[in-house]
């Protein structure tokens, strides 16, 4: 089993690598980060980090030479799973509205806008929280648990049925989402202990 | 519902924990890594690294313990200590930090904040206020670990580091540090009503009742504490059970 991990200068890149890799250990999976398009061709699966804002991410998403492209056919057309990570998850949406306006990957329908805060709802939504899955997943076996967040904009679905997981935060947060071969989690598994460990190797031993 | 964080605090000096070197407890040899990975089991909910290494030739050091923890704790880790640039912030977050504290930095440059806050996103960059009582209900910041002045009034300098993009104020009462006698609950019962962004507090604490006035009449959103945990006088699950108990929602 070979899972690129997506090196496009995200804060987090060497946490989930590390996670990935233990996560992974007991599968013999093999953990590639890469910044090249065409190592994608021979892998299984497909990480995407993100730490930064939307627009930083996608920009250097783009400066990969081929990336996107290479992305859209593989995950769209080949249908090979695919795990976003935080802003590697709100990428996947139409647009993201962090800091102006900006076009995201469009995988998933949606867009992504701020948390409204308040003296009493601080924003960052940051630390643990009870995340509810609402609907069912290979990659989820537990319908309750707590994970990591720490982000300031919320993933809104278009289509109701992409979201597999929310969580409370005086309102209702977007926790995962998930369409076909395609996940994404707004909290950090790489960042969740035993909890987060769990759902990476969950995702390396999903067959879509 | 979000629950409260419990933050165990390492003091750094050239690679080895500081506080707790005196004392002869030497399950606490003052490897930083181990002591992160102690926390880690007993289910901190995040660790803070604050580097108090003088020499800046030496950061390097630094860069290696933040990197072996990230490699061994998957669990949300916040260094600070002389980060002076958008650089410094990136090799950090390379290296597995996820937040970065900004002390002295910020009050030099306050432009820092936005420009770092821009490229790394808001929820990155915390800001730290060392904080001295002046008068009553007047409060004024730090830098330099404490040593200078600066007269700025600390509630309006934690609204502008909001403003220019902080995501989180790191708040240490210096009345308060290493007394054990408690946060300045007035002080982050202020800051805490005057922001929208998380309030951690520090500086104080001797006892699990300080931990739980810190949130219950501090209003801070995360309690931060060094001494009691690194002294072995609690641990991170002891304390989580009695915050429980007394109605704080904790992640057990």
């Amino acid at each position: 089993m070979k899972i690129a991990l997506i090196d496009y200068g995200s804060g987090n890149l060497q946490s989930a690598y590390k996670a990935l890799e233990l996560a992974g250990s007991y599968k013999k999976s093999k953990i590639f980060l890469t910044s090249k398009s065409k190592d994608l061709l021979k892998i299984d699966k497909i990480v995407l980090p993100g730490v930064g804002t939307f627009a930083d991410c996608m920009k250097g998403l783009k400066s990969l030479p081929g990336m996107i492209d290479t992305l859209n056919e593989i995950v769209l057309q080949k249908k090979k799973p695919f795990l976003g990570i935080c802003v590697g998850m709100q990428l996947l949406a139409s647009e993201g509205k962090e800091k102006g306006n900006h076009k995201g990957l469009g995988w998933i329908a949606g867009k992504v806008i701020k948390i409204k805060k308040n003296k009493k709802k601080k924003v960052p939504h940051m630390g643990w929280n009870t995340v509810k899955v609402i609907s069912k997943h290979p990659i989820l076996k537990k319908k309750k648990f707590e994970s990591y967040f720490v982000h300031s904009y919320n993933f809104i679905c278009r289509d109701k049925k992409n979201i597999l997981a929310t969580c409370d935060y005086q309102q209702n947060i977007t926790a995962i989402i998930g369409k076909e071969n395609i996940i994404g989690t707004q909290f950090h598994p790489e960042k969740s202990q035993k909890v987060g460990l769990e759902i990476l190797k969950n995702f390396i031993c999903w067959t879509y | 519902m979000l629950k409260i964080r419990i933050i165990p605090c390492l003091d750094v000096k050239n690679g080895k924990v500081v506080k707790g070197t005196k004392f002869v407890n030497l399950k606490y040899a003052g490897d930083p890594v181990k002591q992160a990975q102690i926390y880690d089991k007993q289910g901190a909910d995040e660790l803070c690294f604050l580097d108090i290494t003088a020499s800046s030739d030496k950061r390097n050091i630094l860069y290696n313990v933040v990197k072996k923890t990230a490699q061994k704790c998957f669990m949300p880790l916040t260094v600070g200590g002389g980060v002076r640039s958008i650089q410094d912030i990136r090799k950090l977050l390379l290296c597995g930090a996820d937040k970065v504290s900004i002390n002295t930095a910020a009050i030099k440059n306050p432009e820092l904040i936005k420009k770092s806050s821009n490229k790394f996103g808001n929820q990155c960059i915390v800001v730290a206020i060392d904080a001295k009582q002046i008068k009553k209900n007047k409060w004024q910041i730090y830098t330099h670990g404490g040593r200078k002045k600066t007269g700025i009034d600390a509630i309006e300098w934690a609204k502008k580091m909001e403003n220019l993009g902080a995501g989180e104020i790191l708040l240490t009462s210096m009345d308060k540090d290493g007394t054990k006698s408690g946060f300045d609950l007035e002080l982050t019962k202020k800051i805490s009503k005057s922001i929208s962004i998380p309030v951690v507090a520090s500086g104080g604490v001797g006892n699990i009742q300080h931990l739980i006035d810190g949130i219950k009449i501090g209003k801070a959103s995360a309690v931060l504490a060094a001494s009691i945990f690194h002294y072995g006088k609690y641990t991170v699950g002891q304390v989580k059970n009695k915050m429980k108990q007394k109605g704080i929602l904790v992640r057990i």
